[in-house]
């Protein structure tokens, strides 16, 4: 595939500018961090608007430019489900319901948290596969990354993953939680810069929403959908067969909606980090619903560029096309740096790259932090030594930076040999990930819920996804990796997607089954240990005397009708 | 904190702003064939500038600026 991009000098001023930046920012706030709560919390200073950006940005990594754009042109405008049917409520509610115990319990990590509400095993449990997967992950973005520069530019693979991954240790190193967020921030602002003339560019070139439309039809009927396939996000929801997705609206709801999104939202240590680290109740309650707001208009800045590029590229003579796979299948991934080149002249071409190379760290930076904090409170402290100092704790948390990295960058490379090693252990992390919103939701609202129930609910929920995914294939896969290891396959789903939503929602449903009858055998904790842990033992923060765009009431009311209003406009 | 954001994102934005708005003025404008005409480097650079000159401004004003410590 020789799509090679051109950067001239002016491209790469603008790339060595904010690598400058970067780590100037890495270096100012070197002096300011001096306790082990600088480091891992920014000593809970943070003002609600810069955490609630960093909230939104230590999700934004290359999953979320890369894949949403890479959605937009497989799925058209349904991929907005994943923002305006699964994000939005899911970030209204942590704001809303979870935040006064996340923040007002004092806990500085979600496993402590888990440690406080139930015993010492849940902790356990979340603290090892959580600091597991925060290592994996980062190793897999830098992998992709690294291939992605090297068919773009021609990079070297060893330099890309090296040179990225010694800029971010470095600004981490040295101002710690508080250099990720300012960092996060820089790039949201940078995405926004670099993907606005995109959407201006494309929607221009296609005569509008009209034309996009209309271009789209020719797609749809061409795949075998009706011709609105592309451009309306409900209305073929009823049947898996009459969407590009193959998933029908309960599995969506229930799978995406609620199950996966609130999973996410909620109990990911990478986001709730950030609002952790906020200044005040009002502010961290704050963080998450400032975040939704650019959340709910994302889907223009990356979901249209994938649809316009579809529409190019089943269009003939329009000058642009995806590149094919060598299955012959297009290669969907390549979308936003196509289109960055096909659109953007020298100079604008820099800034787009600079935006996609801060998404990549920016998502790196977010699990490495997410990683030093939780081994070193939750793993450390907890297990290796316990009277450690806190000025040994900092120490702890700059080595956990790089060797964190290190690790990262072995999964990289390990990535180059065994791919599948790396399937497997996502998907073992999906088993694991699935059902902790269950035990999250039970934990906060019935006080009834008790330790040994939350420790067994998660680990039968995690066997439930790993057997429902044993016993059930996409169409079209084969056994193995996709599903169907447990012999079978007992169902076959329509898409891929359909089969992940569902494996989700048998683990969480069992995770919640089982939770409640474990409970009721075992004997809870009294009353008074629970007090600010459970929703009915806490005092509700008083917001009564704040202006209403600063209670969170009113804002998720506005941020939920706006949501209802989209979902409206494109059903 | 002893750093206001807005200085690094004013800094950032006010560089951008100068590069993409100085290599707008000066390049040929054959490069924007590909942006449908448009001279966007100038722009857009425009655009950069002002937000990066704007937060520098907020990010100054010490008193009474909203940032604790």
């Amino acid at each position: 595939m020789a799509t090679t991009l051109h950067l001239g000098f002016i491209d790469y001023s603008i790339l060595v500018t904010y690598f400058a930046l970067v780590l100037g920012v890495g270096f100012a706030l070197r002096r300011s961090t001096k306790s082990s709560t600088d480091f891992f919390l920014s000593g809970r200073s943070i003002p609600a608007w810069v955490a609630g950006l960093a909230f939104l940005s230590a999700n934004m990594g290359a999953q979320e430019l890369i894949g949403m754009a890479a959605s937009g042109a497989k799925y058209g405008i349904a991929t907005s489900h994943f923002y305006w049917i699964g994000a939005i409520p899911a970030m209204v509610f942590i704001g809303v319901f979870m935040m006064p115990f996340y923040y007002g319990s004092k806990a500085r990590s979600v496993p402590e948290y888990l440690r406080m509400r139930f015993d010492e095993k849940t902790r356990g449990f979340n603290a090892i596969t959580f600091a597991t997967m925060t290592v994996f992950s980062s190793g897999i973005s830098m992998y992709a990354m690294g291939l992605l520069l090297g068919v773009l530019l021609g990079w070297d693979f060893h330099v890309s993953v090296l040179v990225s991954a010694a800029i971010v240790m470095l600004y981490i190193f040295l101002g710690g939680l508080t250099s990720a967020i300012y960092n996060e921030v820089m790039q949201f602002f940078l995405i926004v810069a670099g993907f606005i003339p995109l959407v201006f560019l494309g929607l221009r070139d296609v005569g509008g929403w009209a034309g996009l439309s209309a271009r789209l039809a020719t797609t749809a009927t061409k795949a075998g959908f009706a011709p609105g396939a592309y451009t309306h996000s409900w209305k073929y929801m009823g049947h898996a067969a009459s969407n590009p997705m193959g998933v029908e609206w309960f599995g969506l709801v229930m799978g995406l909606g609620f199950v996966l999104s609130f999973g996410y939202w909620t109990t990911d240590f990478l986001v709730v980090q950030r609002a952790m680290a906020a200044d005040s109740m009002s502010a961290a309650r704050r963080t998450p619903l400032i975040a939704a707001f650019p959340k709910m208009l994302f889907p223009f800045l990356v979901i249209l560029p994938g649809m316009i590029a579809i529409a190019l590229t089943t269009q003939a003579g329009s000058g642009f096309a995806l590149p094919a796979k060598p299955d012959g299948t297009l290669n969907y991934d390549m979308t936003v740096p196509m289109m960055l080149g096909h659109y953007f002249p020298s100079g604008l071409l820099g800034l787009g790259l600079t935006a996609l190379l801060a998404s990549f760290m920016s998502g790196m930076a977010g699990n490495v932090t997410a990683f030093n904090t939780v081994w070193t409170y939750d793993i450390y402290q907890a297990y290796l030594k316990k009277d450690a100092s806190d000025q040994h704790l900092l120490w702890m948390g700059r080595m956990a930076t790089v060797f964190g990295i290190a690790l990262s960058v072995a999964t990289a490379y390990l990535t180059t040999q065994f791919n599948n090693i790396m399937d497997m252990l996502q998907l073992v992390f999906a088993f694991v990930n699935a059902p902790l919103f269950a035990t999250f939701l039970l934990g906060m609202f019935w006080r009834r819920t008790t330790g040994h129930a939350a420790f067994f609910g998660l680990l039968s929920g995690t066997l439930a996804a790993a057997i429902h995914h044993g016993l059930t294939l996409p169409r079209g896969s084969v056994a193995g990796i996709k599903g169907g290891w447990l012999g079978g396959p007992l169902h076959v789903y329509p898409s891929e997607m359909a089969q992940n939503f569902w494996t989700a929602i048998w683990a969480w449903s069992v995770c919640f089954g089982v939770t409640i009858i474990v409970s009721l055998v075992t004997r809870p904790r009294p009353d008074d240990e629970l007090r600010g842990l459970v929703y009915s033992l806490t005092e509700r923060p008083n917001t009564a005397g704040d202006a209403w765009y600063l209670r969170p009431g009113p804002l998720a009311g506005v941020l939920l009708s706006m949501t209802l209003v989209l979902n409206v406009i494109f059903f | 904190m002893n750093l206001d954001i807005r200085i690094p994102i004013g800094m950032l934005f006010t560089i951008l702003g100068v590069l993409l708005t100085g290599y707008g003025v000066v390049a040929d404008h054959n490069i924007y064939q590909r942006s449908l005409g448009y001279n966007v480097n100038l722009s857009w650079g425009l655009v950069l500038l002002a937000f990066g000159i704007v937060m520098l401004l907020l990010g100054r004003r010490r008193p009474g600026s909203d940032v604790p410590r």
